[in-house]
C-alpha cells in the first residue's frame, strides 16, 4: 500500500448484519524500500491524528519509524487506519525544531536550553513577584498526553494557583463536555462505538464523519452496505459522503441548528413518540421542554433554516419510530452561537425515548482531537481534575489533599478562564505571561489579525512549545523544541472513552523534549512545593504521572483506578470507568438510568442555555435533580452576524480528509499534501453563476475582519453558503481572517460556522481549484464538462 | 391611579435600557461576549417596550400626575479598558434592577386589579430581565479578580 488510502479513502467494504461484530481488516503502511522483513520492532500504541484512535503499531529500524499498520484486536478499529493514520507520521521527519530559540532584536535565533528556561524562569518569577498568580497563562492542545496534562494542571492550580489555563479543545470539544454536564451532570460520553454496530437508525448532527473520522465512517458504511442497513439522517449544509447516503438530508441554512432541534423535539411529542415511563422515572424538565418547543413546528423550522417541513417530518419519524438510535454530533453544531443548546436537544431527543445504555442506543458527542479528552478530564481546560464541580468545597478539598496544598491556592472562585479570555486578557497585558503548547492559534483562532497582535505585541511574554516553526512560534518570545507522537510514552482517551498507551517508538529530534520533561523542568527551577516543602508535582516520569492520575480520578465518573501501563499494552484500547470492579472497561455508561446529577457528584449545577448564567447550588438543589437527567432547551435566536446588502453569503469553515488542523504534520506528508496541496473556496452552482465565477476562478472573500483571495470550487454546497478550509494559515488566504470574535455563552466555543461574507472574482484561474475531487468539495460537474483541465 | 404612571416608566426605562445596552455593545465590541450579548438585550428590552405599548393604548394618558424626576438615566457613552468596562457594567446592572423590580411592582397592581393578560406579559418578559441579571452578574464576577487586580 503505498498511498492508495488517499485516493480509496475508506477502502473495502466489509459488510455485517446488525448486531454482529464488526470484520477485522488491518491496514498497513511501510515507506518504499522498507519490506516487513526489515522492520525491527513493532511498538505498540494509537493513532494521534484524529479523536477516533484507532490501535496501531509503529514500524521501526536502525531508530527511525518507517511505518505503522492497525492492531487488528483493537476495539476501536479492528485493523483499520485512515488516510492520515497511515501517512501523516512521515511529516514527523521533516523540518523539526531541534533547538529552542529566543527573540533577539526581534528575531528568533538558535539557543540552548538553559538560556531558554533561564529567559521563562525570569520573567515568570518576576511576574510571580509584582503581580501574582493572575499574570500567568497556558493554552494548551487536544494532542498532548494525560500524564502532560495532569503534570501541568497541577503546575497551574497548586504551584501557581491560576485560573487562566484552557487547551485549544475549546475550539474543538468544549461544547460536548457542556452538553454532557448540563443534561447529565457531567462529561463522560454515554455511548459507546460498537452501538454503531447493532442500530437501526443513525443521526448525524453536524459531523463530517467521513472526513474527520474516516475509520468511523468506514464502519458505519459497512452496515450501510449489509442486508439490513440502519436509516440514516445527516444534518449538513454541505452534500458530503454522508449526506450522499442518508435517507433524510437535511441541509440547514448554518447558524439554524436550534431551530431544527426544537422541532425535532416537537415532533417527537407532538406524535407521542415519548416513552413516558423513562421520563417520569429518570429526567426532570419535560414541561419546560414541552413549553419551549410547543411552537416550533416543522413549519417554522423549515421557514428559518431553509429545509422543507416534510423533510423534518420524515427526520422525527425515523428517530420516533426506530428502535436502536445512535446520534453523533460535531462541530457543525459546536462551533455555533448557540451551540449547547442545539447539542442537549440531541441529548433531550435520547433521553426523552428512553434511547440510551443500551446496544445500539447510544449518543455520540464527538470529540474533534485525539486527546480533547484528557485535557477535559485532567484539569487543564474547562473543568477541574476529574470532572469535579469548582463550586462545590468538598470537590476542592479533595484535590487540595490530593496535592497537599491549602484548597485557597486552587483557584476555584468562578470557572476556569475560558481561551477567548485569556486571549483578550493577554491583549490587554493583565496576562503578562502566556505558555502555548501543542496548539497554531495564529492560524486555528477567530479573527486572526487580531490574534498577531496580541501574540507579536509586548504587552505579553509569548512562550511557545511546539515540534515545528509555525505561524504561531513566529510570534514567540522563546520557543522550545517538543518531542511529538512516538517520540515519548503517555496515554490518551478517544471519543468513546477508549483509553490507549503509546509506547515511545524513536528518540526525539536534537535536543527536542517531551512537554512533561518541559514543564517539570520548569517547575523544579520555578521551586513550587506543597505545604511541607515536597516539590510539585510530585513525579517525574510519565508512569508516575499516570499513577498520580489513577488517584485522583479514582471514584469520579472517570475513573482510571483498574489500568495499569502493563494491561493497556497487553489489551490495546480500554475504555473508562475501569476500576477493581469492571476490571476491563465499562461498554456504556447510565445503564441504569441513574445519571451525575446528585449535588455531592455533579460537576456543575447548570447554566441558562440561553445567557450562560448559572443556576447555583442553591436552584439547584431546590430542584431535587437527584440522579436523573436534566431536560433543558431555549429558543432558537439567529446567528450573531447575518447576510446583508453589503455581505450577502454565510460563511462557514470546515475541513477536509487529508489534512490535520493546520497542516504542520500533514503538509509534510508527501501523500498528504499532494492530495489537498492549497486553499480554495466552495460556492454552489447557482451562486457561482449569478457571480459570474467559473472553476478554478480566483475570488475575493470578504468580512468585517478581513479579505482572502482564493480559487474557487464549484461544489454542492447549499446556494448562499460559502465553504473555507481551515486548515492553511497565510494570511491571504486563511479561513480564520473571516470570523468573529464571539462565542457559545455555555460552552464559549467559538462560533465558526457562521460569518457574513461577500464574494467577487478577482480573475480568471489556471485550471481546476486545488481542491480533492474525493470529497464534499468534490466540483458539481466532472472537469472536462467545465472547459478547463 | 398611579399605575398607568407606572407602565410609562417601565415603557421608558426598558428603552432607556436597550439604548444603554446598545451604547455597551457598541463600545466594547472587543470583549466578544459582552459585544453579542449587550446586542442580544437591546432587543429584548426594544421588544419588551413594543409589547408594552398596547397596553399603554389601552390605558390612555395617566389621571395622576407623575412624581418629580420619574425617569432614569440612560448611558450615552462607554468607558475605556477592563476598569471601564467593570463599571459600565454597574451602570447596566443598576438600571436592569431598575425595570426588574418595576415590573414586580406592575405585576403586584395587575393582580390586585385581576388584570390576567398584564399579569401574563409581566411574567413573560420579567423572567428575560431576570435572565439579564443572571448573566451581568456572573460576568462581573468572572471579571472581578483580573480587573480589581492585576489590570492596568
Amino acid at each position: 500500500m503505498s498511498g492508495e488510502r488517499v485516493a480509496d479513502i475508506w477502502g473495502p467494504r466489509a459488510p455485517f448484519p446488525s448486531g454482529a461484530s464488526w470484520p477485522r481488516r488491518v491496514d498497513q503502511y511501510l515507506v518504499d524500500g522498507v519490506a516487513e522483513a526489515d522492520v525491527q520492532e513493532w511498538v505498540r500504541g494509537a493513532c494521534l491524528l484524529c479523536s477516533n484512535g484507532c490501535g496501531l503499531e509503529v514500524a521501526v529500524r536502525d531508530g527511525r519509524m518507517v511505518g505503522v499498520r492497525g492492531r487488528a484486536e483493537d476495539r476501536v478499529n479492528h485493523g483499520r487506519l485512515g488516510p492520515k493514520g497511515l501517512y501523516g507520521w512521515q511529516g514527523q521527519q521533516y523540518d523539526r525544531l531541534t533547538t529552542p530559540l529566543i527573540r533577539e532584536g526581534g528575531r528568533l535565533v538558535e539557543t540552548d536550553w538553559e538560556t531558554a528556561m533561564a529567559a521563562v524562569v525570569g520573567r515568570s518569577r518576576s511576574l510571580l513577584e509584582t503581580k501574582g498568580p493572575l499574570s500567568h497563562a497556558f493554552y494548551t492542545s487536544g494532542q498532548l498526553m494525560l500524564e502532560e496534562y495532569y503534570t501541568l494542571c497541577v503546575i497551574g492550580k497548586a504551584g501557581i494557583g491560576t485560573p487562566h489555563m484552557d487547551g485549544n479543545t475549546r475550539l474543538c470539544t468544549a461544547t460536548a463536555a457542556s452538553a454532557f454536564q448540563e443534561s447529565f451532570g457531567s462529561d463522560g460520553q454515554p455511548g459507546s462505538y460498537t452501538d454503531v454496530d447493532s442500530c437501526d437508525a443513525l443521526f448525524l448532527f453536524g459531523h463530517n464523519v467521513a472526513e474527520t473520522q474516516t475509520v468511523l465512517w468506514t464502519r458505519m458504511l459497512d452496515r450501510l452496505d449489509a442486508g439490513d442497513p440502519p436509516r440514516l439522517v445527516c444534518v449538513d449544509p454541505r452534500r458530503t459522503k454522508v449526506a450522499e447516503r442518508a435517507t433524510v438530508h437535511l441541509p440547514v441554512r448554518n447558524g439554524t441548528n436550534l431551530a431544527v432541534m426544537n422541532a425535532l423535539v416537537h415532533e417527537l411529542i407532538a406524535r407521542g413518540w415519548v416513552n413516558e415511563g423513562y421520563v417520569r422515572t429518570h429526567t426532570v424538565g419535560f414541561d419546560e421542554l414541552d413549553r419551549l418547543t410547543r411552537d416550533a413546528t416543522p413549519e417554522w423550522a423549515a421557514e428559518i433554516c431553509g429545509v422543507p417541513a416534510r423533510d423534518i417530518r420524515a427526520a422525527a419519524e425515523i428517530f420516533g419510530t426506530g428502535e436502536r438510535v445512535v446520534s453523533t454530533c460535531s462541530m457543525g453544531f459546536y462551533q455555533s452561537h448557540q451551540a449547547t443548546a442545539a447539542s442537549c436537544q440531541v441529548n433531550n431527543l435520547h433521553l426523552l425515548r428512553g434511547m440510551l445504555g443500551r446496544p445500539g442506543a447510544g449518543i455520540l458527542q464527538m470529540n474533534g482531537q485525539p486527546s480533547a479528552e484528557n485535557n477535559r478530564e485532567a484539569g487543564c481546560g474547562p473543568a477541574l481534575p476529574g470532572f469535579r464541580n469548582w463550586d462545590n468545597p468538598d470537590h476542592v478539598r479533595e484535590l487540595a489533599e490530593l496535592w497537599n496544598v491549602d484548597p485557597l491556592v486552587i483557584p476555584h472562585w468562578s470557572a476556569p478562564t475560558d481561551a477567548n479570555a485569556i486571549l483578550r486578557f493577554a491583549e490587554q497585558g493583565s496576562i503578562g505571561f502566556l505558555w502555548i503548547a501543542g496548539t497554531n492559534p495564529a492560524v486555528s483562532q477567530t479573527d486572526l489579525a487580531r490574534i498577531r497582535r496580541v501574540l507579536s505585541g509586548d504587552q505579553c511574554f509569548v512562550v511557545v512549545s511546539d515540534g515545528y516553526r509555525t505561524e504561531t512560534t513566529e510570534l514567540a518570545d522563546v520557543v522550545l523544541p517538543a518531542a511529538l507522537w512516538a517520540e515519548k510514552t503517555g496515554t490518551f482517551t478517544n471519543v468513546d472513552r477508549t483509553v490507549h498507551l503509546q509506547e515511545k517508538a524513536v528518540e526525539p529530534p536534537g535536543q527536542a523534549r517531551g512537554d512533561q520533561a518541559i514543564w517539570t523542568d520548569y517547575a523544579r527551577r520555578m521551586g513550587f512545593a506543597d505545604k511541607d516543602g515536597h516539590p510539585l508535582p510530585a513525579w517525574d516520569t510519565s508512569e508516575q504521572a499516570f499513577e498520580a492520575w489513577k488517584a485522583a480520578s479514582a471514584g469520579r465518573p472517570c475513573d482510571y483506578s483498574g489500568l495499569t501501563y502493563q494491561k493497556l499494552h497487553d489489551v490495546g484500547g480500554v475504555q473508562w470507568p475501569c476500576t477493581s470492579e469492571a476490571p476491563n472497561g465499562t461498554e456504556r455508561l447510565f445503564t441504569d438510568g441513574v445519571f451525575n446529577t446528585a449535588v455531592e457528584k455533579c460537576e456543575t449545577y447548570g447554566h441558562h442555555l440561553a445567557t450562560g448564567a448559572p443556576v447555583g447550588e442553591t436552584a439547584y438543589r431546590a430542584r431535587g435533580v437527584d440522579g436523573r437527567a436534566i431536560l433543558k432547551t431555549t429558543a432558537y435566536d439567529h446567528p450573531y452576524e447575518e447576510p446583508d446588502a453589503t455581505y450577502p453569503m454565510r460563511l462557514t469553515t470546515g475541513r477536509t480528509v487529508y489534512h490535520w488542523h493546520t497542516r504542520t504534520k500533514t503538509k509534510r506528508s508527501r501523500q498528504l499534501n499532494e492530495a489537498a496541496p492549497a486553499m480554495w473556496v466552495e460556492i454552489s452552482a447557482p451562486d457561482a453563476q449569478r457571480l459570474g465565477i467559473a472553476e478554478g476562478d480566483i475570488v475575493r472573500v470578504a468580512s468585517r475582519r478581513g479579505s482572502i483571495e482564493a480559487p474557487a470550487r464549484i461544489s454542492d454546497v447549499r446556494e448562499g453558503v460559502i465553504f473555507a478550509p481551515w486548515h492553511y494559515g497565510d494570511p491571504e488566504s486563511a479561513a480564520n481572517e473571516l470570523t468573529l470574535n464571539g462565542w457559545d455563552p455555555v460552552s464559549k466555543q467559538p462560533e465558526l460556522k457562521v460569518a457574513a461574507v461577500s464574494v467577487t472574482l478577482i480573475r480568471p484561474g489556471d485550471g481546476p481549484a486545488p481542491a480533492p475531487t474525493t470529497t464534499a468539495s468534490a466540483p458539481v460537474r466532472p472537469f472536462a464538462d467545465t472547459g478547463r483541465e | 391611579m398611579h399605575l398607568v404612571t407606572y407602565l410609562h416608566f417601565l415603557h421608558a426605562t426598558e428603552e432607556t435600557l436597550s439604548t444603554s445596552y446598545r451604547t455597551v455593545s457598541d463600545g466594547h465590541v472587543a470583549d466578544g461576549d459582552v459585544h453579542w450579548t449587550t446586542a442580544r438585550f437591546a432587543r429584548q428590552c426594544t421588544a419588551h417596550a413594543q409589547a408594552l405599548a398596547p397596553v399603554l393604548e389601552r390605558c390612555g394618558p395617566a389621571d395622576e400626575p407623575a412624581p418629580d424626576r420619574l425617569h432614569a438615566q440612560g448611558m450615552t457613552s462607554t468607558r475605556d479598558g477592563p476598569a471601564g468596562l467593570l463599571r459600565d457594567l454597574l451602570d447596566l446592572y443598576q438600571l436592569t434592577n431598575l425595570v426588574d423590580i418595576t415590573w414586580t411592582l406592575v405585576r403586584q397592581a395587575a393582580s390586585a386589579i385581576r388584570d390576567r393578560d398584564l399579569i401574563h406579559l409581566t411574567q413573560q418578559y420579567g423572567e428575560e430581565t431576570k435572565d439579564q441579571l443572571d448573566w451581568l452578574r456572573m460576568r462581573m464576577k468572572a471579571a472581578a479578580p483580573q480587573t480589581l487586580i492585576v489590570a492596568t
